[in-house]
């Protein structure tokens, strides 16, 4: 019979390995180490092909637009010019739609934060009737298809007379949405109460306790909250396509596919010039603050 | 009830009433009046026209158009669901061995999560491009001829489908790590101590308790897939030929191309049913089961 033994392999870490080890030590470990050496091969491949088409994306930008029809493809923009970003700035309003994505995201972003963080707390800890049946209300419409809201949004805007301005693009979700009151009341319930019990003795009001108790202590998830509906709302793409019809008025990413269909169709340089444009903002966000990506995609994917 | 209970439901009411109020106007209002358009025939230009489930019975006896962009989602979703689940969970188990440049790694597979899909979208489409594009060039080095990824009526979907395979990987990547970092050692420790290799400590011990997680990748990727829509949009507008018209697209194409709201409305709410039922589906036999207590 084999004998096996277990061993850790580091002790230091809070990921531990056992390595059973048989009486064909050495071999398994040179097979260990070549199996590492593949997988690290096979991430760093994959690393690249994730890096790559943003690289080439500002390659790209830097082009002459001759240089982009070449094969085979060049990395490297020879000679290096600026036309792409000047071709953009000069026939497309995309300073216009650089101004709309940020006022408009913004905007919402803050105010979302302020109105959805408001109704949590209200959900985790106050009582009032059909509370629980207002929350299920609100969880089963996290269920259903955009589709089916996007016409009847449509249609009340144009009754609005919201089509074309701001206010189509800001209203319907200036107030918070169900899935940041969901999330921020997950976090509100991980408070313990004494903290607002405390608060309570010595004659705080339900505002103040909330204003002076909870939101300072919620910073993390109302940072988490706060970059997820920034992303979800600067990459938007259908429901601004379809309320603005100006194209002044439009957000970043609508103006750019939409030119990318017409007039600008095989103009890469200046497309990608664009592209960039429209990456810069969300890829300092994300790097300033990656920890509350991640941290807000497992909250969500823990949840269920 | 009480004065202070009475007060505190003041309070409450009043906190939620901004959020509620919105919710009620702009998701729980249109829901209800998407099913009554539906049953009309409206242009925008002139008063609704109530048919009844007329346009239900059209879509689903007299559109070619309507099962082909239906069959062309569910082929859609068949391409994307699967790998990217897969791949994903192979990534979170690369990941989650500690190896030298976790952090790194996982950085460098979230990007294309936070870039927006158009800009994924056109940078793609000039890598597909069929005379200069790098995909083909890569693939020389293999010899493999070069394709007209996006105008091949037989590629173009699968074009689309790996390049949101891509750009969704490090999103999935990152709820499967979350949950592989919720399996215990001594768990699989004692797996290992009864004589379990690594293949089998994996589909016994560590699957099992990634289920939650599965199952919600399953459900949003699903979910996401039946929204597909800006990646089509830029890439190929349906094409060639309709080829890539999936089901979202073909919705925008009868409300804001052809001005058929009441047409398109029944269609989202086909959708839904069809989403209903699966999310059904899926929460019998695949949702939470019994958790083993650990220790």
């Amino acid at each position: 019979m084999r004998s096996v033994t277990l061993e850790n392999e580091v002790l230091l870490t809070s990921k531990v390995v056992p390595v059973a080890k048989t009486n064909e030590g050495a071999l398994h470990r040179l097979n260990t180490r070549l199996l590492r050496l593949l997988l690290h091969i096979f991430l760093i491949v994959l690393g690249i092909s994730c890096l790559f088409p943003f690289l080439w994306m500002l390659s790209t930008s830097f082009k002459e637009q001759f240089q982009v029809f070449t094969y085979p493809p060049q990395l490297l923009p020879n000679p290096w010019t600026l036309t792409g970003y000047t071709r953009i700035f000069a026939t497309s309003p995309i300073y216009n739609w650089l101004f709309n994505s940020i006022f408009v995201v913004t905007t919402i972003m803050f105010s979302q934060l302020v109105f959805s963080s408001l109704a949590a707390y209200a959900f985790a800890r106050l009582r009032f009737p059909g509370r629980d049946i207002i929350f299920m209300l609100y969880l089963a419409t996290m269920m259903i298809p955009s589709q089916v809201t996007l016409i009847p949004s449509y249609i009340l805007m144009k009754y609005l007379g919201w089509i074309d301005t701001y206010y189509a693009l800001i209203v319907p979700f200036l107030f918070g949405s169900a899935f940041g009151t969901f999330l921020l009341r997950q976090f509100f319930q991980t408070i313990p109460t004494e903290l607002e019990d405390a608060a309570r003795i010595d004659g705080a009001g339900y505002l103040t306790t909330f204003l002076r108790i909870i939101l300072p202590l919620s910073k993390p998830a109302l940072a988490t909250l706060g970059v997820f509906v920034f992303l979800y709302f600067w990459n938007d793409f259908l429901w601004p396509l379809i309320v603005i019809n100006t194209n002044n008025l439009r957000t970043l990413p609508v103006g750019l596919a939409v030119i990318s269909r017409s007039y600008f169709g095989t103009d890469w340089p200046a497309l990608m010039a664009g592209t960039v444009i429209s990456l810069v903002p969300i890829l300092i966000i994300f790097f300033a603050a990656q920890r509350y990506f991640v941290q807000g995609i497992t909250l969500t994917g823990i949840k269920g | 009830m009480s004065r202070a209970a009475r007060q505190q439901a003041l309070v409450g009411y009043a906190f939620i009433a901004p959020n509620f109020l919105a919710f009620l106007i702009f998701v729980a209002g249109p829901v209800v009046a998407g099913l009554f358009i539906s049953f009309s025939e409206w242009d925008l230009l002139s008063p609704p026209k109530w048919v009844a489930l007329q346009n239900y019975v059209d879509l689903l006896t007299n559109d070619r158009l309507f099962w082909l962009s239906l069959g062309h989602t569910i082929y859609y979703a068949l391409l994307t669901v699967p790998a990217g689940i897969v791949i994903s969970l192979a990534l979170a188990l690369l990941l989650n061995q500690g190896l030298f440049g976790t952090r790194v790694y996982r950085t460098l597979f979230f990007i294309p999560v936070v870039a927006s899909s158009i800009a994924v979208a056109l940078v793609w489409k000039w890598f597909y491009n069929g005379e200069f594009g790098v995909l083909n060039w890569l693939l020389s080095w293999f010899r493999i001829p070069p394709q007209n990824w996006l105008t091949n009526s037989q590629l173009a979907m699968p074009a689309i489908a790996l390049t949101v395979i891509w750009k969704t990987m490090g999103y999935n990547m990152v709820i499967f790590l979350a949950g592989l970092q919720d399996v215990p050692q001594s768990l699989l420790e004692a797996a290992a101590i009864d004589g379990a290799n690594s293949r089998q400590r994996f589909w016994s011990v560590t699957l099992p308790l990634l289920r939650p997680q599965l199952f919600f990748v399953l459900v949003v990727s699903l979910i996401g897939a039946f929204q597909a829509f800006d990646m089509v949009y830029v890439m190929t507008a349906g094409g060639p030929g309709n080829a890539t018209l999936v089901y979202n697209y073909y919705i925008w194409q009868n409300a804001f191309q052809f001005f058929k709201m009441g047409y398109a409305s029944a269609m989202a709410y086909i959708l839904f049913l069809l989403i209903f039922v699966i999310t059904l589906f899926q929460v019998r036999y695949l949702g939470k089961r019994a958790y083993y207590e650990l220790g």
